[in-house]
């Protein structure tokens, strides 16, 4: 099994390529469209800030190639955003492969919610084989400031401020907000699933 | 629900993880890899690797250490000692190091948290700060604590977080290694100011201490060593009591 990891100036990529060592898959990281194209699962994980990443997925051509792969697809942590359709991060349009919007947490009561929204939460009202295994109690970790909306679409919640989308599936494509390579078990087991969809 | 972190701390020299007594007296206390693993498999949400040694030639080892680290633990962790530049930054992300803690050096030069911020995004950029009340007062020290400066620790706190940290590391000098709690009041007034996260550190002795951090203290996490390192509290047991106490804690 060929399993791509697209190549992108963030943080996290080299995390994520060590998640899979661990589970004793060498991963390709890339940015060749071809090799991204010819791959059985893709992961494209992100951090950073979404009008940068944008560009640089259009500067690569990945912003015509990602919404029409037809293998597993996995977009993590900022890549479940760009997945979306617009972010309120510098208001910025992104693939539209789920319809949903990207919003940002304005806590009523900034005392009571930091943001940005780090550590451990659960997961709850999961579905899909992504998720097989896990319960209500699965703690994943997340880093972000930006969330996606429920929508139907939403294949596991986290509640922080609001309910918002932990998980989310259409198709083919696959996205997580929290960060599977540093979650413990529960991200080696998400991790474990998606290699074996 | 978004849960308490216990976060413990291995201070690193020369690639072996040590833990100084009020950052003086050294003891041995492993390998840093195998105990980094020990610590994620016990169910610790997050470690520290502080590199109380670091200096330029030895930048190099830190970040094959931090290699070493990424590859062996499913954990998000923290490494700080001696950063000072952009670039020193670059070398310990690219390793595998989740964020990056600096002190001495933003006081130094506090455009570099702006500069460091806007370059990998504050999420990983923690700063921390030492804290000793002086008369009354607060101030920020630096160089390990033995350097005091004419900072006020709630103002600077403040401003490190308007130049984009995305998490403080408050360390009470008065109350590291004394066991005999961490410092709830100061922690609770810069919790409650500022909108990003605060770790309590200095000062944890037994159970009770973390509960009164947490509640009193109103911190996001907090941190300990030699009671982790030295086996006088277990992590699991530490978390079913903060669980029993109503604590919301990562199972």
């Amino acid at each position: 099994m060929q399993v791509a990891v697209i190549k992108y100036n963030a943080g996290n990529v080299q995390s994520v390529l060590y998640a899979l060592e661990r589970l004793g898959v060498h991963a390709v990281l890339t940015d060749d469209l071809e090799q991204i194209a010819k791959a059985d699962k893709v992961i494209f994980p992100g951090q950073g800030e979404a009008s940068t990443a944008m560009r640089y997925l259009k500067e690569k051509q990945l912003d015509k190639l990602i919404p029409n792969l037809k293998q597993d697809f996995f977009g993590v942590c900022l890549g479940q955003q760009l997945l979306c359709e617009h972010s309120e991060e510098n208001d910025t349009p992104c693939l539209g492969v789920f319809p949903v919007k990207v919003k940002k947490f304005v806590p009523a009561n900034s005392a009571d919610f930091k943001v940005p929204h780090v550590g451990w939460n659960n997961l709850f009202d999961l579905k899909t084989p992504l998720l097989a295994g896990l319960s209500d109690e699965s703690f994943v970790y997340y880093v972000h400031s930006y969330y996606c909306e429920l929508s139907e679409f939403t294949i596991a919640s986290t509640n922080y401020v609001l309910d918002f989308a932990g998980l989310m599936q259409k198709d083919n494509f696959y996205a997580m907000q929290a960060h599977p390579e540093k979650s413990g078990l529960v991200g080696e087991r998400i991790l474990k699933n998606f290699l074996s969809l | 629900m978004l849960t308490k972190r216990i976060i413990p701390c291995l201070d690193i020299k020369d690639g072996r993880t040590v833990k100084g007594v009020n950052f003086v007296q050294l003891r041995d206390a492993g390998d840093p890899v195998e105990l980094a693993k020990i610590y994620s498999d016990e169910g610790a949400d997050e470690l520290v690797f502080l590199d109380i040694t670091a200096t330029v030639d030895k930048r190099k080892t830190l970040a094959e250490l931090v290699t070493k680290v990424a590859k062996a633990i499913n954990i998000p962790f923290t490494v700080g000692g001696g950063i000072s530049t952009v670039e020193d930054v670059k070398v310990l992300l690219n390793a595998g190091a989740d964020k990056i803690s600096i002190n001495s050096a933003a006081v130094k030069n506090p455009d570099v948290i702006n500069e460091m911020a806007l370059e990998f995004g504050s999420q990983c950029i923690v700063v921390a700060i030492d804290t000793r009340n002086v008369d009354g007062i607060d101030f920020v020290h630096t160089h390990g604590g033995r350097k005091p400066t004419l900072l006020k620790t709630q103002a600077w706190a403040q401003e490190v977080c308007e130049r984009g940290a995305g998490e403080i590391l408050l360390t009470s000098m008065d109350h590291d290694g004394t066991k005999a709690g961490f410092a709830n009041e100061i922690t609770a007034e810069i919790s409650f100011m500022l909108s990003i996260p605060v770790i309590a550190s200095g000062g944890a002795g037994n159970m009770e201490h973390f509960k009164d951090v947490f509640t009193f203290g109103k911190a996001d996490a907090a941190l300990a060593a030699s009671i982790f390192h030295f086996k006088e509290i277990p992590i699991p047991e530490l978390k079913q009591y903060l669980s029993g106490e109503d604590i919301s804690i990562r199972k």
